[in-house]
Parts: C-alpha cells; structure tokens; sequence
C-alpha cells in the first residue's frame, strides 16, 4: 500500500538559509508521529510542504501517492492546524460552518462538543478570543474535521495543562474510533509521549532521528554514582555524556538494561534513571552522531 | 509527565500494559473466561496510542494467555492464572530474594541476622510460613 506520506530528497531553501536539507520521510496510515526539534529546525515548513502551502526547493513530497500543491484530491483529506492560526473577522459558528464546507468527513456533533468543553461559545466573535481559546478553536477544527491526514503544528499556544490534556484526550478517543494519519509537533514533549507510535526529530532541517516511540523507553539510562565504578558499568557501551564531580560520576548511556545489568548496578551502588523523551531528544537535536547510536525503525 | 495510571518511564508501554493484565489475571481479577478490557478501552485508560496498548494485547496472546473470540473480543485462557502463578514463582528468588542478599551483604547483614529479621517481621505481622 502506498503511505499515507512520502518524502524524498526534500530540500527547501530560503535566501538566507536551508529549511529543509535533504529530507527522506515515511509515514505510514493509521499512527500518531510525533514531531520534535528546536525552533527553527525546520518542522513548520516541513507540515507547511505536506499541506501544499509551500513548494519544495527540490526532492518530491506525497501524500497519498501524490504531491499535495494545488491538488484538491489531496487537500480536502488534510487538515493542518497551526500555532496562532488566524482566521477572518468570523463568529466562532461562521468559522465551523466553513470549515464543515471544507472536509468532507466533518463532524458536526463533535465540533460542538470540543468547542463547549474549550469554552467557545458559537455566537462570539473570533477576533474578541482569548489566545488559548484561539487554539482550541484550532483544535476542534482539525479534530472535528476528520480529515485522513490531520498535522498539529504546535496548536496549544495559551492553553493550560487542563485543557492540553483535555486535547490529547480527545484526540486518543477519537482517533480509536475513527484513526487517521495524525502528525504533531510539539515542545511538549513529555506530556504528549504516549500519544506516539513514531517519533521524529529534525535539526537543522535534517532528520535525526526517527524511530517506534516504545522502542526508546529504557534506551538510554543515567547511570551516576563512584566514578569507578559508573565507568567499569558503562565500558564498552556507546556514551553520549560523561560529568564527573570529585568521586562521583554522571554518565548517559545507551543501550537496553537487562536484569543482570541492574543486579551488577545495585551491588555496584550505582543508580539507574531512564532518560524520558524529552530529555532523549535533547541530545538527539544536539547532533546526528547521539541519535545515530538508537535503533531505526524497522517498518513504516 | 502526563498522568498514564502509573505506568513507568524506563520500560517499553506494551510491556507494562501486558505486565498489568497478567497481574491482573494472575492475583485473579480478571476471571478466566473473562473478557479482557479492548485495545480502545486499555488507550483511554492508560492514555496511550492504541497500537500499544494492541501490542500489549497480543503478547498475552501470542503466549497463550488469551483466547481471541473473534468479532467480540479477548478473554482470559483457561490455565492461564496457573501459568502466571508458577512463572511468578519462577521469578521469585531473582526478583525478591537476590537484590535482598545483595543489599544485606552491603550493609554486612548475615544469613542468621537475615533469617532472625525474617522471623520477627513475620510474626509482627500475624504470620506468613516461614
């Protein structure tokens, strides 16, 4: 079957600089990617080329075996929801209506019931919104519109935790009951982690990690305690960091841990933390070399 | 981190969420002939990507552990608490008994100090065989 997202070659230069270099990408039907790196890595313009707003510099994009610019076969089944999307001088209702036009899977029950739970009331005027509100207004239309490949680019700027969680909530009960292709790109990364089948980092415009989100829980461990003994522990296993502080050493390390390697850290005295997603993409947008030592995703 | 009902950071989430239902099973709340909750019931619970919970699933199934009626759903195997039991048992001496030597050893506990402590806190708590 042919992806849901297909990216080769990808390259898309600005006068002053790269956006993209060289961008191989695969994303299948049916999951949740997340999508992660620093500002200005390069993840707007890259959701911006999948939803045909932008043109590639060179390489191909598709997007259900075609590329998405100007191709209404494509763009009526994709959905892309921006940080601070602006909208004309619209009523909350005239924007859902609008929208209901736009993506033929629209549902309109739904979009009532995430404009409610986000505090919209249909007969305010858009422009009269809290910037949070803004979001969410977002938010229920890239939900609501269903559409078989729905990009997030940052949609939550002025929401509180509540509501962000009210959203990844709906988002997974809605995407159980009807799944889709689902890209988000998120700082948040942490709280949105089990969101993710797959995840991708990009730095500076270049994918550096990309890979099955569980596959990562438990890759990479903290290992601190006596010097000694932290480096006997870790010899001969790929290390991204190494603090030492008088007898103690901090060492990040990669690689599973088995039950005799936390026996051998418990006799040892060391201890073991997991480095969490957030904290792996950190070092991962901090060069290729880290992420090139985690395991690649083996299937699309 | 978003609240996953206690799932933990450090191990795969298909793992955990298998490990839950086979404790479940195992300390006999989820019933043999029992239907297991569905991949989409395990998402919302754990707030996590439904394909892992899926995973999850089928690792139980894969193992024998569940039965899949097809178009209703999974349910727990017959034999599948005694299975679990034995392999918990199994699991015992290097989960529980090991890291135990291990810590006493650190702090220069001996076998009969060990033995003594075991005997007091059992009885202090109305008594496991000891």
């Amino acid at each position: 079957m042919t992806p849901a997202i297909s990216v080769t070659g990808l390259t898309r230069r600005y006068p002053d600089q790269v956006a993209l270099d060289d961008v191989h990408l695969t994303i299948g039907h049916q999951t949740i990617t997340g999508l992660f790196g620093r500002n200005g890595a390069g993840k707007t313009t890259l959701l911006r080329i999948l939803a045909g707003q932008e043109f590639p510099s060179s390489g191909s994009v598709r997007v259900f075996g075609s590329p998405p610019a100007e191709n209404q076969n494509v763009l009526r089944r994709l959905v892309l929801v921006r940080e601070d999307q602006a909208y004309p001088d619209f009523k909350v209702r005239h924007a859902l209506r609008a929208a209901s036009f736009c993506y033929p899977n629209w549902d309109t029950g739904l979009a009532s019931s995430l404009a409610e739970d986000f505090g919209l009331r249909p007969g305010k005027a858009i422009k009269g919104l809290s910037r949070g509100q803004r979001s969410g207004l977002g938010i229920t239309i890239g939900l609501a519109a269903r559409a078989e490949v729905t990009l997030f680019d940052e949609p939550y700027a002025g929401l509180d935790a509540v509501a962000r969680q009210m959203f990844y909530d709906r988002l997974l009960a809605d995407y159980a009951d009807f799944p889709r292709t689902v890209l988000l790109s998120t700082h948040l990364i942490d709280e949105a982690a089990a969101l993710f089948e797959n995840v991708v980092v990009i730095d500076r415009g270049r994918v550096v990690l990309d890979t099955a989100a569980d596959g990562l829980r438990g890759m990479v461990t903290t290992v601190s305690g006596p010097v000694l003994a932290v480096d006997s522990f870790t010899q001969g296993r790929p290390v991204w960091e190494r603090r030492a502080l008088g007898s103690q050493a901090s060492v990040v390390m990669v690689g599973q841990v088995s039950g005799e390697d936390r026996e051998r850290a418990r006799s040892l005295g060391l201890d073991l933390t997991p480095l969490s997603l957030q904290q792996l993409v950190v070092y991962a947008s901090g060069g290729s070399a880290v992420a090139g030592s985690l395991p690649e995703r083996t299937s699309a | 981190m978003r609240e996953m009902a206690g799932l933990d950071e450090g191990t795969p989430l298909f793992a955990q969420v298998a490990e839950r239902l086979a404790a479940e099973i195992a300390d006999g709340g989820l019933a043999e002939g029992e239907r297991v909750p569905s991949t989409n019931e395990l998402a919302a619970f754990y707030r996590i990507n439904p394909a892992t919970a899926a995973k999850g699933i089928n690792i139980l199934a894969d193992e024998g552990l569940l039965d899949k009626r097809r178009g209703i759903g999974m349910f727990v195997a017959a034999g599948s608490r005694a299975t679990l039991l034995a392999r918990r048992r199994a699991e015992f001496t290097k989960r529980y008994v090991e890291p135990l030597l291990t810590e006493a050893t650190r702090l220069g506990i001996d076998t009969d100090e060990l033995i003594a402590l075991f005997k007091e806190r059992s009885n202090e708590r109305g008594g496991v065989a000891v």
